[in-house]
């Protein structure tokens, strides 16, 4: 195949708003989390699987995980886009990535539900 | 006013005859009429006539002898000669291939800045005299058309030494939020079409080094964001 430059991929904002709102969704968990966490009559196992019993910070703290991997998916795209230039081990790295976090997803929402 | 002795250290590649590029130590009086970095390098040419650089107007319009001064890019024109701390460290723009000694090959670069089309598109028959603009929609395109495209920017940003050949640079942004801001311009949306790629507008990381070294103070990193704000505002 003749090697030219082709670039028109036709997408990209919504990755980059993306990256916005898992950022602002990130640091407004971690207010609360650092709210509740100080909050807890006592630091114990006991007063930490409590604070994870509740449904909704359950739910907020799933959504955080979320959050975070679909940001580091982004991010670390982001840095295989700028310094891996073999298109074929670029997308290999893409695949594994992706893997990894749907992994980590799972993982998280495991541990969760187990607290 | 005392002859005044500066000391630099000039990177020096001439493809004929080196191996490869190296730094050589040279010194040049100046006289009292030599003020800016430009005046010392004219001077030093009088002395080494195979030093090679670009310039022209010498008065920071035309944008040739934009180069790395003591490790930041700026135009040697603009550059007064007596804050420099000494040796006065010279090489070519980083980043693109060299051609020799402090001149580089823009090609890439240009290159860049013709995919975003730098001309106004309008399809309807041309008035009798011009085509008018409100004020404030002038306004807008104040802090954009003033870019000289001496690369000092580009050069400057990582993303585009990474990807030159994708990335269209904080320069060709500039330009294209000049075009997209422009109220006689009717290609907005194919202008936006073309931008959105992750390589094209959204390798910037938004480090700013291209703020930081433009010569003219211009800001490319607000108008890279204005460009996304208007995709924001297209898809939204």
């Amino acid at each position: 195949m003749v090697n030219r430059i082709v670039v028109g991929a036709h997408y990209g904002l919504k990755d980059w708003i993306a990256q916005r709102a898992t950022a602002v969704y990130m640091a407004i968990y971690t207010l609360i989390f650092a709210a509740c966490a100080l909050s807890l009559p006592e630091f114990s196992h006991e007063a930490w699987s409590a604070l994870f019993a509740n449904g909704v910070f359950k739910f907020l703290t799933f959504l955080f995980f979320l959050a975070l991997f679909f940001h580091a998916w982004i991010g670390v795209r982001d840095i295989w886009m700028d310094y891996v230039k073999p298109v074929g081990l670029r997308l290999a790295l893409h695949v594994v990535t992706i893997f990894l976090l749907v992994g980590y997803a799972g993982w998280a929402a495991q541990i969760l539900w187990r607290l | 006013m005392s002859k005044r002795t500066v000391q630099f250290k000039i990177y020096r590649y001439d493809p004929d005859k080196d191996e490869k590029p190296y730094m050589q130590d040279i010194s040049v009086e100046l006289e009292a009429s030599d003020k800016k970095l430009l005046d010392a390098l004219v001077r030093l040419k009088t002395k080494d006539d195979s030093l090679s650089f670009r310039r022209s107007c010498r008065e920071g319009v035309c944008g040739s002898d934009a180069m790395n001064i003591n490790g930041k890019n700026g135009l040697a024109c603009l550059t007064d000669i007596d804050g420099l701390p000494q040796p006065v460290v010279l090489r070519p723009l980083p980043g693109l291939p060299v051609i020799r000694d402090l001149i580089v090959d823009m090609t890439q670069f240009f290159k860049q800045y013709h995919s975003i089309k730098p001309y106004l598109v309008n399809n309807d028959p041309a008035p009798e005299r011009e085509r008018l603009q409100s004020p404030d929609d002038r306004e807008e395109l104040n802090g954009l058309y003033e870019c000289i495209l001496c690369a000092c920017c580009s050069t400057s940003c990582p993303s585009f030494w990474w990807n030159p050949d994708k990335f269209v640079g904080p320069a060709g942004l500039l330009a294209a939020y000049r075009f997209i801001a422009d109220t006689r311009d009717q290609a907005t949306n194919e202008r936006l079409d073309n931008l959105e790629d992750p390589y094209r507008l959204f390798r910037c990381h938004t480090i700013m080094n291209c703020v930081d070294v433009c010569p003219k103070g211009l800001n490319p990193t607000r108008a890279i964001g204005k460009i996304k704000e208007q995709m924001v505002r297209r898809a939204v």
